[in-house]
């Protein structure tokens, strides 16, 4: 696969490792009632889609971003790579 | 020998004879032969047995889709077994043998399997040999293994190189056939940077097997004009020897290069190469591939596929047979009636299955439409065919031919599926093709020469003119089509005799057949069942009838029925080309520490952890036995001082005005108020609540701090750290960046080390107790000026300091370090004796932290702040990480001590029988202990800190070991931290 990076342009999926679903992201607080719960969930409740599926990319063998890419996990189609860090979070 | 079937013509070079050996004899042939057409051209027929009946076999085919003709190539360590003759490049002094029998391959004492076919019929080894049960391991599978099979391998190590390679290109053309040079042509006129492959060593595909005229010259002719001005062309590629073998995401493809497999050897070159090749549009131009008809006896040497047979007389002058009967249920066979009887090859006979009016044939052969062929005779070849109506006419070559089959594989490797195309009874690719592939020509089923050519033009400027270049004005070649037409004909049903559908499998129509009646349907069950389509040659000639077989019994239709998937590789690939130059020592990188020279020059044993190679003991001269190393580096450095290289410990530079915030929630325990000039233990948890990884962090300054990590989580911990900053927190000012490689460290521990490293340390820099304390780290010079940094850590549980400098002073630090230290007898240390040192000590490490373990197991539950946000803490208190019956982490020794420890026993309470039921925890590490003189351990055991003084099981039924144990502290020296602080 070929992921094009925001900054570097199209790098070989071999400079990557990959984390999952981008709802890792989404860490819950610590502080609400059901934490516990919540912390389960975000955890080990995670979708798994055949179809788009945003997920977490880490450039290890190149800048060190992790990046959120939208696949399709059927096609292996890729329609959007963008910086994880330059994102807003729903948590 | 004479090359007794060889006539005129022919892409050979005449003038560089060639001698080579087939099963010790000696023949010749010339330049651009290969190993097939010169065994063709010296009138040897037989060539191999096959795989299960041991039945005599000939070359079926011309190219790579070659089920039968398997040799093994070379010899010693260079012997390739089931190497396709009709792909073998010859070369002076070549040396074949063939394979899969016992005897001689005329007389193969193997052939009696033939005899008792009826009992090995499809799925046979399911149905016999099932009783005793105990004979299937021991008799029945390795008689079935060593009489069934291809060739063997030289259980050597392949003394030739492999390498890989990365190719970019805008335009990938697949194949150098009519359409690919005229894509090639188009594309690379247009200027866009082109890659054309072919896996012959002579571009021109078909063109070179055929006598067909483009632009008013030969075929091939037009091949050589094509191939030299693309090879004139900057911007054109051109790779001939490689196989396109897979379609990967994205417009990658695999590719296998033959680089020297056509020469005697390889001398220091590569054997081949495995390239990647990135492409922003591909044009499949990949041909076809005959099939045959299946009828009695059909797998004799010298019967042919009919294109085959052509093609060994217009490419090479060889004749497979001096008078040649064709069969066909198509106009191309006709073809190679006309061909050959252009060479003087008598044409005996031309049978087509169709009923319809004969095309026009060479004078003196025999016309039978809606003619079969039922069966044939000849021991070691074929001797006559008999025909449905009884005829017997003699021949010494039965030319095949099915239809021709579109060369879709690389079009189904992205789980696309073929479509079926009834007009030439055959799949053609499907809608859903790897996205940015074209096809044109054969492969699209567009099986005649100027719809190839044009295809190939057409296809090709599109594309270029996708890509934004500006195709040429040039016109495409011009060329006549030829009659093609084809009446699908899959078998004849009136044969007695055993049909061949797969002949490297020996799979036949009642092989199918049967398989139907035991209920298989699908055709994914029907190859595993009765191995159609596997091994070698993936069913290339053999999957499309056998799957019109099927089609017939289940009373469905070819589409409905559908074919297997096509995975890669197209071609069989060596192992040692995937692996390349990953063998031996370069398996993977080699890390080696900044004292490794020195390390050498003592005598060091060395040790991988992970990639690094570190001194696991530094033996000296009367020494015997590892562990007399151990015990003295250990003692000598618990009564003076010794050293050890800590480079491998992962070193994490972390910045930012937010760095103590960021520390604070990625540890479990609290870094908020850590001064500068201090270091502190840290406990990393992961989000599920076990411990990830442990070090200790100091403080530099404001917002500078330096994390350590274990050696072997230093990658992981940092992709985590990044994880932490970009994912979960980007609002936090932190910066960070991996310094493992950046600074050589080494501890120094004992008490002598202070002394030790004051006569190093700079005299403006006071490291008395006072002024260092245990846990102080600052920025010093050494050896009059060189930057380094003093953390005053221990692992050993000694006095001991940790001192980094610049990488590229590693070397000399550590020989300033040994000379200072000579007179304390200071002792370089490894591995083992750092280790001893921390279990003495009762220091967790990697098999403590195994990643099932919680920071409660480890006795540090007081660790986990739970007044702050950090990974791990929410999760930490889930109720099945803290019963009460949990496992802690305690210090075993052995009841009777002259007994040694072993790490993996499983500990049960005294009286207990040793069952899983029984299990209460484990031994996790254990070490030889010096200072006490008998064998300690460290493990976690239910209620472990409850139980001290307990004397409990170590069971080990896998070393048949179970002695009893003492549960004690697992601080085995200096339980209150007293030398630490001196």
């Amino acid at each position: 696969m070929i992921i094009n990076h925001p900054l570097l342009g199209p790098r070989d999926a071999s400079e990557f490792t990959y984390l999952g679903d981008a709802n890792l992201m989404n860490r819950p607080d610590w502080l609400s009632e059901n934490a516990s719960e919540q912390f389960y969930e975000y955890l080990y409740l995670r979708e798994n889609p055949a179809g788009e599926h945003c997920e977490l990319w880490y450039h290890e063998q190149g800048d060190r971003s992790w990046l959120v890419i939208t696949r399709n996990t059927l096609t292996n189609e890729i329609s959007k790579v963008e910086l994880a860090r330059e994102l807003e979070r729903s948590a | 020998m004479t090359q007794k079937n060889r006539i005129d013509g022919g892409l050979i070079d005449r003038n560089e004879p060639i001698s080579f050996t087939f099963d010790g004899r000696q023949f010749e042939g010339y330049s651009g032969d290969t190993l097939a057409s010169a065994l063709l051209a010296n009138g040897e027929k037989l060539v191999a047995r096959s795989f299960k009946y041991h039945r005599p076999r000939g070359i079926f085919t011309a190219g790579s889709e070659e089920p039968n003709a398997l040799v093994h190539l070379r010899r010693g360590a260079y012997l390739e077994p089931n190497t396709r003759a009709t792909v073998a490049e010859l070369y002076g002094g070549l040396e074949a043998t063939s394979q899969n029998f016992r005897g001689s391959l005329k007389h193969d004492l193997m052939a009696v399997t033939d005899v008792f076919s009826p009992l090995l019929s499809a799925g046979f080894y399911y149905k016999t040999f099932m009783w005793p049960k105990a004979f299937w391991e021991k008799i029945y599978e390795p008689i079935i293994r060593s009489s069934a099979g291809l060739g063997r391998l030289s259980g050597e190590e392949d003394p030739d190189i492999y390498d890989k390679g990365y190719l970019h290109c805008d335009v990938l053309i697949i194949g150098a056939g009519p359409s690919g040079l005229s894509a090639a042509l188009a594309a690379g006129r247009s200027g866009a940077r082109v890659i054309l492959c072919d896996e012959d060593f002579r571009f021109g595909g078909r063109l070179n097997a055929e006598t067909f005229e483009v632009s008013g010259m030969s075929g091939t002719d037009w091949a050589m004009e094509t191939i030299a001005e693309l090879a004139a062309m900057d911007n054109v590629r051109l790779m001939p020897r490689t196989t396109i073998y897979g379609a990967y995401d994205h417009g990658t493809y695999g590719a296998l290069e033959r680089i020297s497999d056509h020469l005697p050897t390889s001398g220091n070159k590569p054997r081949q190469v495995l390239w990647r090749i990135y492409s922003k549009r591909a044009v499949l131009c990949a041909g076809s591939t005959e099939r045959p008809i299946a009828f009695g006896n059909n797998d004799r040497p010298g019967i042919m596929l009919a294109g085959a047979v052509r093609t060994y007389v217009n490419r090479w002058g060889a004749a497979p047979g001096k008078r040649v009967a064709i069969f066909t249920n198509n106009d191309d066979g006709w073809r190679t009636a006309h061909d050959l009887a252009a060479k003087g090859v008598e044409i005996t006979a031309i049978i087509d299955s169709r009923e319809c009016a004969p095309l026009s044939a060479p004078a003196g052969a025999a016309i039978i439409m809606g003619g079969q062929v039922v069966d044939t005779k000849g021991r070691h070849g074929i001797t006559s065919i008999t025909l449905a109506n009884g005829q017997q006419i003699e021949t010494d070559c039965l030319a095949v031919s099915g239809g021709w089959n579109p060369n879709v594989h690389l079009t189904c490797h992205q789980r696309g599926r073929p479509v079926w195309r009834e007009n030439i009874a055959a799949f053609v690719p499907g809608g859903d093709i790897p996205t940015g592939m074209m096809v044109a020509g054969a492969a699209s089923g567009e099986l005649t020469l100027a719809s190839a050519l044009k295809q190939g033009h057409k296809t090709a400027n599109s594309v270029v003119k996708d890509l934004g270049f500006k195709p040429s004005r040039k016109a495409v070649s011009k060329a006549e089509d030829e009659p093609v037409e084809v009446s699908a004909f899959w078998h004849v049903k009136a044969s007695k005799s055993r049909a061949w559908l797969d002949l490297q499998n020996d799979v036949t129509v009642k092989d199918i057949k049967l398989a139907y009646q035991e209920g298989y349907r699908s055709v994914e069950h029907l190859k595993r069942y009765t191995t159609l389509g596997m091994a070698t040659d993936q069913g290339k000639t053999s999957n499309i009838p056998a799957l019109a077989i099927m089609a017939e019994c289940t009373g469905k239709t070819i589409p409905e029925t559908g074919t297997t998937i096509f995975r890669p590789p197209y071609t069989p690939i060596p192992i040692s080309a995937l692996a390349g130059r990953s063998r031996g020592k370069n398996f993977r990188p080699m890390r080696l520490t900044p004292s490794d020279k020195w390390a050498k020059e003592q005598g060091a044993v060395f040790i991988e952890t992970g990639m690094w190679m570190r001194a696991q003991w530094f033996p000296r001269e009367g020494e015997s036995h590892w562990r007399e190393s151990v015990n003295r580096e250990v003692k000598q450095t618990r009564n003076s001082v010794g050293i050890c290289d800590v480079t491998t410990l992962g070193k994490i530079d972390i910045q930012g005005r937010d760095a103590a915030e960021f520390l604070n929630r990625v540890y479990a325990n609290p870094f908020l108020k850590l001064p500068i000039g201090k270091v502190r233990y840290g406990l990393m948890l992961r989000e599920d609540g076990i411990v990830m990884d442990d070090g200790t962090t100091a403080r530099l300054g404001e917002n500078h701090y330096l994390m350590t990590t274990t050696t072997a989580n230093a990658v992981s911990v940092f992709r985590h750290l990044e994880f932490c900053a970009q994912c979960l927190w980007p609002d936090l000012d932190v910066k960070m960046i991996s310094a493992t490689e950046q600074f050589a460290q080494f501890a120094v521990a004992g008490p002598n080390s202070r002394k030790l490293l004051q006569k190093i340390v700079d005299t403006k820099f006071d490291i008395s107790n006072k002024a260092f304390p245990f846990m102080a780290c600052g920025e010093i010079t050494v050896c009059g000026g060189l930057p380094a940094r003093l953390f005053r850590i221990s692992f050993s549980g000694e006095l001991a300091y940790e001192i980094a400098v610049p990488a590229r002073y590693g070397d000399a630090m550590i020989r300033a370090l040994m000379e200072a230290g000579e007179e304390y007898e200071v002792v370089a240390y490894g591995t083992e004796a750092l280790g001893v040192m921390r279990i003495e000590k009762g220091h967790a490490a990697g098999n403590e932290l195994n990643g099932q373990t919680t920071a409660r197991d480890l006795g540090m539950e007081r660790m986990v702040s739970k007044k702050k946000d950090c990974i791990g803490n929410v999760l930490s208190e889930r109720p099945g990480l803290n019963r009460e019956d949990g496992l802690s982490l305690v210090g075993f020794q052995p009841v009777d001590r002259k007994l040694e420890l072993k790490a993996g026993a499983h500990f049960v309470a005294k009286g207990n029988p040793a069952n899983t039921e029984n299990d209460e925890g484990w031994m996790s590490s254990v070490a030889f202990s010096p200072i006490h003189g008998h064998s300690i351990g460290l493990g976690f055991i239910k209620r472990g800190h409850e139980r001290l003084g307990e004397i409990v099981q170590a069971a080990d039924p896998l070393r048949s070991r179970n002695i009893e144990v003492e549960i004690v502290s697992p601080h085995f020296i200096d339980p209150e931290g007293e030398r630490l602080r001196v």
